[in-house]
C-alpha cells in the first residue's frame, strides 16, 4: 500500500478557503481604494471595512526558505494571509493599520523592498533563462536583477514616472511572458541559423514535423553522408528557434552571437488608447554577464528620456506616438537601421503612408 | 551539507537593492545536492554565455500528458544531481491567494522531493517547482494530490498542446472594478476542462485569462487564446462631491480627465461632471484617476476576445473581439462561454495544423469562415474597419432567389 493515494483530475483547490475573513465578508463589495504611500494601499468596502495591502518585490525565483519566512511574517502581522500578483510581487494583506510599519520593516530587513504601486515601475515579469531553459539566448534573472538594481528608485517611489511602466524580459522569441506588449521589452535574440547535428538528427527527430516547423520554409530534407537529415537555407532563417524546440539536434544557441534586443511602447490595458505591441528600439546588444552593463545603460536611458519628456499619464507608447518615432530615436541617441524596418507578414502596414512629417 | 561552490560571477548578482535570485539559490544550495549543482551549472553558463539545459523526451506522471516539462543538463558527469531536472507545474488557486498553512505544506513537499526552488509564479500562472528528478515526479504528485484530512489537495497544471492553466486577476476579492467574478470563472473553467488540461490533444496550446475590467491586469489580450475582459454596459456611476474633492486635491479635471478621454465624452464645468455614456468606450482612464468619484456601471459582464499569442510561429497577435458583451453570471455556470469554447476547439482541433495557435488558424482560414463554422454572426465590433480590398468570395445567398 503506497503512503499516499494519488488522485487525478481534481483541479486546483478552491480559492475560497485561502481568503482572509475581511475579503470573505466584503467579496464583490469593495467601494474604492487609495495608495497610501509607495507599495501600500487600502481598499475600503461598502461596509466601511478596510483591507491594507503591502506589496513587496520578488525575484520570482524563490527558495522555500524565503517562502517559509514570508509565512512567519504573515502569521505575525496578517493572520496568515498573503498572495502574489500577476507580476510576481508578494502582497501581505492585513486589517490592522498599526501593524503596517513593523510589517514593512520586517520584510525589508529580510531583503525584500516595498514598492511598485501606481505610477511607478512594477516588477519585471521574466522567463527562466540560463537557470532552466534550453533555448535561452541570454540569462533572464541576471539581466532583470541588474536592470532593477539600477531602476530601483522608480520601484521604491523615490523617483516618479509620468505613468505606470511595465518592463518585461524574455530570453528568446518564444516569449514566455507578455513581453511583446510592454512599455519596455528586453528580449534575448539568436542571430545565426541553427547548427545541425547530422549524427543525432535521424535518431531524435521526425523530419516532416521538423520541415513543417519552420515559418519561412528554410528547412529542407537532405541526405548528408548517407543519413536522412535536413539542411537549412541560411538566408531564409530568422532565428526563431522553433526548429530547435521541435528537434534538439538543431542547436540554435550560440555563445558568440546570441544577445539582447530592446523593444518599446507596448501596453495591454485599454486605458486611453488601445493595447499596443512593443516596437524595436535597439536590435542587438551582446551578452555581457554577470551584470550586462550595456543593456542596463540602454534601458535606463530610455526610462530617463521618457520620464523627462512625456506628459503626465502618458505611457511610453502614447508618448512616442505623440512625438513621432524619428524624434524618439533622436532623443535616445539610437541610430535607425535596416533592422528596424519590418520584413515579415503584414510589414506593409508599418510603412508610413502619409506625407505628414515633422521637418 | 554540500560542498561550497566557487561562483565569482554569480556573486556579483548578490549586490544591490533588488532581491537577488542568487541569494535564493544559495539558501537551498547549502543543504540540497540538486540545488548546489544548479548553482554550479549556472556559474558555468555565466562563464560561457550559454545555457546548459536540454529538452526533449516525454516525462510526466501516469495518465497525464502535461504538467511536467522535461529538462536535462548537458554536463551530467560534472553535475550528476541535475542530470534530470524537470519543471513541475502545480495548478495555483485562483488569484494566487494562500494561507501560510498551505504554503508551508507546499514547501514541505518540495523540500522532500526536489530542489527547494520555486517560481511564484510561472508566466502562465502555475506554482512552478523548479527542478525534479524523473524518479521523484510520481511520488511528489501522489503526495500533492492525495486526500488529506486537514489540507487541500493539489493537481498539476498544463503544458504542451493542451488547455494551459487558466489564470485570473484579483477580481472581486479585492478590486472594486471587477465586472464579473474572475476567481469563480477561472475555477469553474479549470474544473470543467480537466481532461483538456491534462491530456494534450489540441494542435497547440490554448490559454484562458480572466481579467475583471479593461485594465487587464493579467494581460489577457496579449497572452491568451481566450481573453475574458470584464466590462459594463450602463452608465458610469458618478459621485459629484468626490469629483470636487479630487479637484481640491490637485487633479485638473478638464486636462487630466476630460481631455484624455479617448472619445471626449466628458464635460466639466467646475461644478458637475457630465458623461455622455453612449459614447464611453469603457477605457477606464477616468475611473483609474478618480476611484472615489467614478465607478463602473452595474449592468456587468465581459467582452470575449480570441487569438492572442507570442511570436512563435507566425508572428505575435493580440486577441480580437468575438462577443462584445456576455453575461458572466455564476448561476449560469458560464454555459455560453463553454459552448463557444467547445465550438472553437472542435473546429481548430479538426483543421488546425501542428503548433498552430487559434489566432494563426483564424488568420489562415479567415475570420468570416471561422465565425460561420462556429455559428457566430458577424458584427461590426469585431473589426477596426471593414475590408478595403474588393476580393470578396460571394455566396449564392446574395441573390434574392438564391442563385443566378
Amino acid at each position: 500500500m503506497p503512503e499516499f493515494e494519488r488522485q487525478t483530475d481534481i483541479g486546483p483547490p478552491h480559492y475560497g478557503q485561502f481568503l482572509p475573513e475581511v475579503i470573505k465578508k466584503n467579496y464583490g463589495k469593495w467601494d474604492y481604494h487609495e495608495i497610501l504611500k509607495p507599495g501600500v494601499m487600502v481598499h475600503v468596502a461598502e461596509s466601511g471595512d478596510k483591507l491594507f495591502t503591502v506589496r513587496a518585490a520578488s525575484p520570482r525565483l524563490l527558495a522555500i526558505t524565503s517562502i517559509r519566512k514570508f509565512c512567519d511574517i504573515a502569521d505575525k502581522y496578517c493572520d496568515g494571509h498573503l498572495r502574489w500578483t500577476s507580476r510576481n510581487n508578494i502582497e501581505f494583506l492585513l486589517t490592522d493599520e498599526s501593524k503596517i510599519e513593523p510589517l514593512i520593516k520586517e520584510i525589508e530587513d529580510y531583503g525584500f523592498p516595498i514598492g511598485g504601486l501606481g505610477a511607478e515601475l512594477s516588477n519585471i515579469v521574466h522567463t527562466q533563462g540560463w537557470v532552466h531553459c534550453h533555448s535561452s539566448a541570454s540569462d533572464a534573472s541576471g539581466v532583470v536583477k541588474a536592470v532593477m538594481d539600477e531602476l530601483f528608485p522608480y520601484f521604491s517611489g523615490e523617483k516618479h514616472l509620468p505613468a505606470k511602466m511595465r518592463i518585461a524580459y524574455a530570453c528568446c522569441l518564444n516569449m514566455c511572458g507578455a513581453v511583446h506588449c510592454s512599455d519596455i521589452a528586453i528580449l534575448g535574440v539568436h542571430t545565426r541559423a541553427p547548427v545541425i547535428n547530422h549524427e543525432d538528427l535521424p535518431k531524435m527527430c521526425e523530419i516532416p514535423t521538423l520541415v513543417a516547423s519552420c515559418p519561412t520554409g528554410a528547412i529542407r530534407p537532405a541526405t548528408v553522408d548517407g543519413k536522412q537529415t535536413v539542411e537549412i537555407v541560411e538566408e531564409q532563417c530568422m532565428y526563431c528557434g522553433n526548429c530547435y524546440t521541435v528537434c534538439p539536434a538543431c542547436t540554435i544557441n550560440n555563445a558568440k552571437t546570441d544577445g539582447i534586443s530592446i523593444w518599446v511602447g507596448g501596453k495591454v490595458s485599454n486605458s486611453r488608447v488601445a493595447p499596443m505591441f512593443s516596437k524595436l528600439a535597439i536590435p542587438f546588444i551582446p551578452n555581457n554577464p554577470p551584470r550586462w552593463p550595456e543593456v542596463v545603460k540602454a534601458v535606463k536611458n530610455i526610462v530617463e528620456t521618457y520620464a523627462s519628456n512625456a506628459r503626465k499619464h502618458e505611457r511610453m507608447g502614447e508618448w512616442i506616438e505623440r512625438i513621432g518615432w524619428p524624434k524618439f530615436f533622436e532623443l535616445i541617441g539610437q541610430p535607425f537601421t535596416k533592422y528596424h524596418i519590418d520584413d515579415f507578414k503584414h510589414a506593409g502596414e508599418t510603412f508610413r503612408r502619409t506625407a505628414q512629417l515633422r521637418h | 551539507m554540500t560542498e561550497k561552490r566557487n561562483t565569482p560571477l554569480l556573486d556579483e548578482l548578490e549586490k544591490g537593492p533588488w532581491p537577488s535570485f542568487v541569494k535564493e539559490i544559495k539558501k537551498e544550495a547549502g543543504h540540497n545536492l540538486m540545488t548546489n549543482d544548479v548553482l554550479g551549472i549556472l556559474e558555468r553558463s555565466y562563464e560561457e554565455h550559454l545555457s546548459h539545459w536540454k529538452h526533449g523526451g516525454i516525462v510526466g506522471v501516469m495518465g497525464y500528458g502535461g504538467g511536467v516539462i522535461g529538462r536535462y543538463c548537458d554536463l551530467p558527469d560534472e553535475f550528476p544531481h541535475v542530470q534530470s531536472f524537470h519543471t513541475y507545474r502545480v495548478n495555483q488557486p485562483s488569484a494566487w491567494f494562500y494561507t501560510t498553512k498551505v504554503l508551508r505544506h507546499l514547501c514541505d513537499i518540495w523540500e522532500k522531493y526536489g530542489s527547494g526552488l520555486t517560481n511564484m509564479h510561472g508566466s502562465t500562472g502555475d506554482i512552478v517547482f523548479l527542478g525534479s528528478s524523473t524518479e521523484a515526479l510520481e511520488p511528489c504528485f501522489a503526495e500533492l494530490s492525495s486526500k488529506k484530512d486537514d489540507m487541500p489537495s493539489f493537481d498539476l497544471g498544463g503544458s504542451g498542446s493542451n488547455m494551459r492553466t487558466p489564470s485570473c486577476c484579483v477580481g472581486p476579492a479585492r478590486c472594486e472594478w471587477a465586472c464579473y467574478d474572475t476567481l469563480d470563472a477561472c475555477y469553474n473553467i479549470t474544473q470543467t476542462f480537466q481532461d483538456e488540461l491534462h491530456r494534450p490533444f489540441f494542435p497547440y496550446k490554448y490559454k484562458f485569462k480572466f481579467a475583471g475590467c479593461p485594465n487587464d491586469c493579467v494581460a489577457s489580450i496579449a497572452r491568451s487564446d481566450c481573453s475574458v475582459i470584464g466590462v459594463w454596459k450602463d452608465d458610469i456611476r458618478i459621485n459629484q462631491e468626490q469629483v470636487k474633492e479630487c479637484e481640491k486635491a490637485g487633479t485638473d479635471i478638464k486636462a487630466e480627465i476630460c481631455d484624455l478621454c479617448p472619445t471626449r465624452c466628458m464635460e466639466w464645468d467646475g461644478e458637475t461632471l457630465e458623461i455622455d455614456n453612449s459614447n464611453c468606450v469603457k477605457c477606464m482612464h477616468c475611473i483609474n484617476m478618480m476611484p472615489k468619484a467614478l465607478k463602473p456601471g452595474t449592468e456587468r459582464g465581459a467582452t470575449i476576445l480570441i487569438g492572442a499569442k507570442a511570436p512563435i510561429v507566425g508572428g505575435a497577435l493580440l486577441s480580437s473581439v468575438f462577443v462584445p458583451f456576455l453575461e458572466m453570471d455564476p448561476e449560469s455556470d458560464y454555459e455560453d462561454l463553454k459552448e463557444l469554447t467547445e465550438a472553437i476547439w472542435d473546429l481548430w482541433g479538426e483543421h488546425g495544423k501542428a503548433r498552430e495557435r487559434t489566432g494563426e488558424f483564424i488568420q489562415r482560414v479567415g475570420l468570416s469562415n471561422f465565425l460561420e463554422e462556429i455559428g457566430l454572426d458577424p458584427v461590426p465590433e469585431m473589426v477596426m474597419y471593414p475590408r478595403t480590398n474588393p476580393y470578396i468570395f460571394f455566396d449564392d445567398e446574395i441573390f434574392e432567389d438564391g442563385a443566378e
